[in-house]
């Protein structure tokens, strides 16, 4: 695909490309606290701030429960609003994730993703945004800085369409991404600000009985955030059910109308599949790890050996449908998960792909691989293994263990 | 549930409150209810300031002040402020 505009190519981690989207994209608020491996995104973007490159009020705050709540209220009175973090400090805003998803306000966050404590490590996995899977946020996973650049513009876009109106997180492997210095071709600024345009806002009835913007404003006051009993609450939460529903054909169309201005294809926005026409076997993955999967098949495929992948770039909402028709004429599928779900038989992306096949007349057969658990790296040879063992699988047509570690010693 | 009550399809988003407060009593929630002495009052008005639930209205016909009973919770806030001790909370 071609690009449409002449774009500048910079030398950019995962983190600084992030900075520079943000700044591109005409955010009024952005409220923080630091934290590795997300430091450079906050510390690059107050570089901005204090050289005067963006008009972007800048709000140090105590704690991530404070900076989360900060873009919350910045968000309800109207602003485009930017926060980012990872594990513990995503932890701790737990609590102003649900609020933020129920009040319907469209902060866009950008996660490094890190492990959990404890023990303490600071190096990459996913268990911090899994963890908040069911919290109302959209999640979008990058492979490279490249799609760290181009999801978090259209984030700002997916989060803040009216049918959507929903906050949006855009994840990036701890270090593999965050770390990682790569070209980053970046549009020019004006373009940036055309594609995010200014926040539209949908109307609401307030309790003076009129109608107006959802958002603070003097002239027309209105209540956010209140009490809702078991008469109403419910309501509520099927609406922002609905919203994800929603979510699922704009983040496609957000994705197709920024590709016609970048050339940059992300599969259709929501999955990724890579040489999975034609496979027999293949691996299902969320993030960086897709890189080195798509070099193994390019491998065995000279082999003769019919790989395939499927990523799944859009978690939350999560494209059901989507997966079940890429996957349902494979043969033997291995879920990947960078995190665990103790107890739980597998990782989350495993359940969830497990469960989109259920519906499928072929059912696949499902195997489910846990991986790279604190910043432990994972190799081509071990991806190779593991189609591999999807060949062995379809031979016996059974899967003997449906949970399995990559590189953990016995 | 009522059929008088709106469907998800209806209602605003966000939980955006399309009633004023006003229109739900929560002073049935108290279990003490200040009552104040009229003669130990001087009218400085501490006590509408304070006022957590804006329940405590100066009414410039009467030259005073009013406790609005439907939506005082009984936190006893205006006793515990009143500098000459003029309210006390009696149990209902």
């Amino acid at each position: 695909m071609k690009s449409a505009v002449e774009q500048k190519i910079l030398a950019l981690n995962g983190d600084e490309a992030v900075a520079y989207a943000v700044k591109q994209s005409d955010v009024d608020v952005v409220a923080a606290y630091p934290i590795t491996p997300q430091t450079i995104i906050v510390e690059r973007f107050s570089e901005y701030v204090a050289n005067g490159e963006v008009e972007t009020a800048f709000v140090c705050t105590e704690s991530e429960h404070s900076a989360l709540t900060a873009c919350l209220a910045a968000s309800l009175a109207g602003a485009r609003t930017f926060t980012a973090s990872a594990s513990a400090g995503l932890a701790l805003m737990h609590e102003i994730l649900f609020v933020t998803s129920g009040c319907r306000a469209p902060v866009v966050m950008a996660i490094a993703n890190r492990a959990l404590s404890a023990p303490i490590n600071i190096h990459g996995d996913q268990s911090d945004t899994m963890a908040q899977r069911d919290s109302g946020w959209i999640q979008i996973y990058a492979e490279n800085a490249q799609e760290v650049y181009d999801s978090i513009i259209q984030a700002f876009r997916i989060a803040e369409h009216p049918d959507v109106l929903l906050p949006t997180i855009v994840g990036l492997d701890g270090f593999t991404l965050s770390h990682s210095v790569e070209n980053v071709n970046a549009l020019p600024d004006e373009e940036v600000k055309k594609f995010v345009g200014t926040r539209r806002f949908p109307n609401a009835l307030t309790h003076e009985g009129k109608t107006a913007p959802l958002k603070l404003d003097p002239d027309y006051p209105m209540t956010l955030g209140p009490l809702a009993f078991p008469n109403y609450y419910f309501e509520f939460k099927r609406q922002q059910e609905e919203a994800m529903k929603n979510a699922l054909s704009v983040i496609k169309q957000v994705h197709d109308e920024y590709a016609r201005i970048s050339g940059r294809r992300y599969g259709d926005g929501l999955l990724e599949p890579y040489k999975l026409e034609d496979a027999e076997i293949a691996i299902v993955c969320v993030g960086s790890t897709a890189g080195t999967v798509k070099t193994v098949i390019d491998d065995l495929r000279t082999e003769g050996v019919k790989a395939g992948l499927l990523r799944i770039r859009t978690f939350r909402p999560l494209p059901v449908q989507g997966i079940r028709e890429a996957l349902e004429h494979v043969k033997a599928v291995a879920v990947m998960d960078r995190s665990m779900s103790f107890g739980g038989q597998g990782g989350a992306v495993f359940h969830e792909v497990r469960h989109a096949l259920y519906d499928s007349s072929k059912h696949p057969l499902t195997v489910n691989y846990i991986y790279g658990l604190g910043g432990r790296d994972t190799s081509p040879s071990q991806i190779r293994e593991i189609y591999t063992d999807l060949q062995e699988i379809v031979k016996k047509n059974r899967v003997e263990e449906p949970v399995k570690y990559v590189g953990l010693r016995e | 549930m009522t059929s008088k009550e709106k469907g998800w399809k209806e209602i605003s988003i966000g939980a955006v409150c399309w009633k004023p407060s006003t229109e739900f009593p929560t002073g049935d929630w108290k279990t003490y209810k200040p009552i104040r002495d009229l003669d130990k009052c001087t009218r400085c008005l501490l006590c509408v300031i304070f006022c957590p639930d804006g329940a405590i209205h100066w009414k410039s016909e009467k030259g005073d002040i009013d406790f609005d009973y439907n939506f005082c919770k009984g936190c006893g806030i205006c006793a515990n402020e009143c500098p000459v001790k003029a309210i006390e909370m009696k149990l209902e």
